[in-house]
C-alpha cells in the first residue's frame, strides 16, 4: 500500500507541545534560571554560576535529609512489597469476596494525602486519638511529637497503610494473569507451596512488581504532605525528608537560588535511581531469556 | 502402578445439576487395566479432559468414586496420587533451565542427585534436547517447550499412570511421529498405564492397544482399533473412525432383510430381528463395491484421488454416500453399488443392534 506523506500532520502535535511547554518545560527552565542566579530583592539577579550547586553538595542539612529520605524509602519498600505480595496471595480469586476485597483495598488509595495525614495525626494523639490513647492505656510510652522513633514509626505505618494496597492490587493483577494450567502442572509435579510461589507466581509477577517498586520508590522519595501534616518534619529534623526540607528552604526561608539548585539535583537523583532500577531489572529479564 | 477403576462416576460443573444435559460426564463404570495403553478419542467438548482431570485429581468428581488398585483416591490430592499429566499447551517453568525443568518432579520427591542426573539425561536424549539442557526454558519455541512438558511427564518411573491431554497439538508433523513412536516404546519398556487423549484418530489408532471413544459425556465404545472399524457400537463411532466415516441409510429391518426408504431391498447377511426406533444401516465406504449389473443405482458427484485408493463422493437415495474404490478400477458408465454381506451394521436410535446367533 502507498503511504501518503503529509508533513502538515505535524501541526496536530502542536497543542500537546504547547501544553507540555507551559506545564513542564517553562517552569523547569525558570528553576534552572534561579539555580544559577542570586538576588537581593527588587527582582534584580546576579549570575552565581554553580555556587548554589556547590553549596548544596556540601550541605550537611541536605545530606541529613537525603539520608533520612533514603532510609524512609528503603524501609517502606522492604515492608510494602513483601506485605503487598502476601496480601495478594491470600485474596480470594473470584466471586463476591474478591470484588469486596478489591474495593476495600482501593479505599486508602482514594483518600487525599492531607486527609491521610490528618487521620493519622488525630489517630496517634494521646488525648483523643484511638491509637495514642490505647497505647497509653496499656502502658506504652508513645508520643510522635516528641520522640523521634515514635514519629518515624507513625510515618512509616501511615505510608504502609496508605500504599500497601497499590502493591497488593498490582500483584493481584499479576497473579490473575497466570493460566490455571501452571498450577495444575505444579500439582502434578508435586511442587510445594513455596516452589509454586518461587517458580510460577514470582516470575509471572515480576513485570508488575517492577512497576510497583518503581512507583513506590518515586512516590516515597517525593513524599511531602502526609509527614508534613503529622509531624511537620519533627521532632527537630528527625522526619524532615527532602521535599519538606526543600519547601522550608524555598517558601519558608525564601532562598530561591539554593532551593532551585537543590530541586534540580533532587529531580536528577530520582531520575537516576529510577533509571538504574529499570535497567537492572529489565537486564535481569533479558539474561534469563538467554 | 495400579489398575484404575471409575465407579458410578459422573461429573457436573454446575452446583445443582437438574437433568442429564447438565452433566459434562454422564454416569459411567470403567476399568483401566494396569499397564494398558489407551487412547481416549472424541470430538472437542465431549468430556475427555474432564475425565482426565478427575483421574489425576485436579478435579473432584461430583458423583462416584475413583480407585487406584483397591485404594479409594476420590478425595486424595493430586500429589498423593503420584500421577503424571501432560497438557495440551506447554507448561514450563520459565526461570529454570531445561535440566531443572526435567528434574523438578524428581527433586520434589526428594530423589538423590546421581539418580536425577542419570534419569534427566536419559529423558533429554529421548526428547532430543540434550544440547539445550543448560538453557533457560524461557524463549524456547512452543514445540521445544512441549517436549519439555512431555519429558517432565515421563521422568518419574514410579507413577501410577501417565495421562496425555492432546500433547502433540503444537508439535510439527515430523516430530509428532517421532514422539509418538517414543511414547509407544516407553510404554513397552516400562509398562506404565497410559491414557492418551486426542481427537485425531490416526494418533489414537497408532498409539493405543485399546481405544475408548467418548461422545457427549459418555463412553460409547471401548475396543481395539479393528473392533471400532468393523463393528462401531454407536453411529458416532462409525462416523468418527475411518476416513471418510461410515455411511448411514434409513431403513426398515426385519430378519436378514433391510428395506430402504425408496423400497429397495438390501441383504444383510445376518439376522438382526426387528429393531424399533430410528433404524439405520451403516456401511463402511471400504465395504461398498461399485458394480455394473447388480446393486442400487448411485450417482457419482466427485472423485478424489488420495493415492492408493480413490474416494467417490456419491449420492444414494438422495443422500450423500461415500465409496472407497481400490486403485486402477474404472468407474462404470451406469454405476451401481453393492454391499459386502456380513459387513453391514444395523443401528436403532444410534446404538448398534448385534446380529442374532453371532457374538457382537
Amino acid at each position: 500500500m502507498e503511504k501518503t506523506q503529509n508533513n502538515r500532520a505535524w501541526f496536530l502535535v502542536l497543542p500537546v507541545l504547547v501544553l507540555v511547554a507551559f506545564s513542564a518545560v517553562i517552569p523547569l527552565m525558570t528553576v534552572v534560571n534561579y539555580s544559577v542566579n542570586d538576588t537581593f530583592g527588587n527582582n534584580e539577579f546576579f549570575w552565581a554560576g554553580l555556587d548554589w550547586f556547590d553549596e548544596a553538595v556540601h550541605s550537611d542539612r541536605i545530606h541529613g535529609a537525603l539520608l533520612r529520605q533514603a532510609m524512609f524509602s528503603v524501609i517502606i519498600l522492604a515492608i510494602e512489597v513483601p506485605l503487598g505480595i502476601f496480601v495478594a496471595l491470600n485474596m480470594p480469586k473470584k466471586g463476591f469476596w474478591s470484588s469486596f476485597c478489591l474495593v476495600v483495598m482501593a479505599l486508602p488509595l482514594l483518600i487525599p494525602f492531607n486527609v491521610v495525614g490528618t487521620i493519622w495525626q488525630i489517630f496517634g494523639r494521646g488525648d483523643i486519638g484511638l491509637l495514642g490513647h490505647t497505647l497509653a492505656a496499656i502502658g506504652i510510652d508513645y508520643n510522635y511529637t516528641s520522640d523521634p522513633f515514635d514519629a518515624w514509626a507513625t510515618v512509616v505505618v501511615m505510608d504502609v497503610w496508605h500504599w500497601t494496597s497499590l502493591v497488593a492490587l498490582l500483584a493481584y493483577a499479576g497473579l490473575q494473569s497466570i493460566p490455571q494450567a501452571y498450577y495444575q502442572a505444579a500439582r502434578i509435579d508435586q511442587a510445594s507451596r513455596w516452589a509454586v510461589f518461587r517458580y510460577i507466581e514470582l516470575p509471572k509477577m515480576k513485570g508488575v512488581l517492577l512497576i510497583a517498586v518503581l512507583l513506590r520508590f518515586m512516590d516515597s522519595f517525593m513524599i511531602y504532605t502526609e509527614p508534613f501534616v503529622v509531624t511537620g518534619g519533627g521532632p527537630g529534623n528527625s522526619t524532615t525528608f527532602l521535599s519538606i526540607d526543600l519547601v522550608k528552604m524555598a517558601v519558608g526561608q525564601f532562598d530561591l537560588g539554593p532551593a532551585a539548585a537543590f530541586s534540580i539535583m533532587y529531580f536528577l537523583v530520582i531520575l537516576l535511581v529510577s533509571w538504574v532500577f529499570y535497567t537492572v531489572m529489565t537486564n535481569l529479564d533479558r539474561q534469563e531469556a538467554k | 502402578m495400579a489398575q484404575i477403576t471409575l465407579k458410578n462416576l459422573a461429573h457436573s460443573y454446575l452446583p445443582n445439576p437438574k437433568g442429564e444435559q447438565d452433566y459434562a460426564l454422564k454416569e459411567m463404570d470403567h476399568v483401566w487395566q494396569d499397564g494398558g495403553a489407551y487412547a481416549l478419542l472424541g470430538s472437542s467438548g465431549c468430556g475427555k479432559t474432564t475425565l482426565l482431570n478427575i483421574i489425576s485429581g485436579l478435579l473432584r468428581p461430583s458423583h462416584g468414586r475413583v480407585l487406584f488398585g483397591d485404594r479409594d483416591v476420590t478425595d486424595a490430592a493430586t500429589a498423593e496420587r503420584n500421577i503424571a499429566q501432560v497438557f495440551q499447551f506447554p507448561v514450563v517453568y520459565d526461570t529454570m533451565t531445561v535440566r531443572d525443568n526435567l528434574a523438578f518432579p524428581l527433586r520434589n520427591r526428594g530423589q538423590d542427585a546421581a539418580y536425577i542426573k542419570r534419569r534427566v539425561d536419559q529423558i533429554a536424549k529421548m526428547i532430543g534436547m540434550e544440547a539445550m539442557l543448560s538453557r533457560k526454558a524461557q524463549g524456547l519455541t512452543a514445540d521445544a517447550k512441549q517436549k519439555i512438558s512431555l519429558g517432565r511427564g515421563m521422568v518419574r518411573e514410579d507413577v501410577n499412570a501417565i495421562l496425555f491431554d492432546e500433547p502433540l497439538t503444537v508439535i510439527d508433523p515430523h516430530m509428532k511421529w517421532e514422539l509418538r513412536t517414543q511414547l509407544k516404546q516407553l510404554h513397552r519398556e516400562f509398562g506404565h498405564t497410559m491414557i492418551y487423549v486426542t481427537h485425531d484418530q490416526t494418533e489414537a489408532l497408532t498409539f493405543a492397544d485399546k481405544v475408548v471413544v467418548m461422545y457427549d459425556g459418555r463412553v460409547v465404545q471401548l475396543g481395539t482399533p479393528e473392533e471400532l472399524f468393523e463393528t462401531p457400537a454407536h453411529t458416532f463411532v462409525g462416523y468418527f473412525i475411518g476416513s471418510p466415516g461410515m455411511n448411514f441409510l434409513d431403513a426398515r429391518v426385519s430378519g436378514t432383510h433391510a428395506m430402504l426408504v425408496s423400497g429397495a431391498g438390501v441383504d444383510l447377511g445376518d439376522d438382526h430381528g426387528t429393531p424399533s426406533g430410528r433404524v439405520q444401516i451403516g456401511i463402511r465406504p471400504e465395504h461398498a463395491v461399485l458394480t455394473e449389473g447388480q446393486g442400487l443405482p448411485v450417482t457419482i458427484r466427485r472423485v478424489e484421488d488420495v493415492g492408493r485408493h480413490r474416494i467417490l463422493r456419491a449420492e444414494l437415495e438422495g443422500q450423500p454416500f461415500n465409496i472407497v474404490q481400490p486403485e486402477g478400477q474404472p468407474v462404470p458408465a451406469l454405476p451401481r453399488v453393492a454391499f459386502v454381506p456380513g459387513k453391514i451394521n444395523v443401528y436403532a436410535d444410534d446404538w448398534r443392534v448385534a446380529p442374532q446367533g453371532r457374538a457382537a
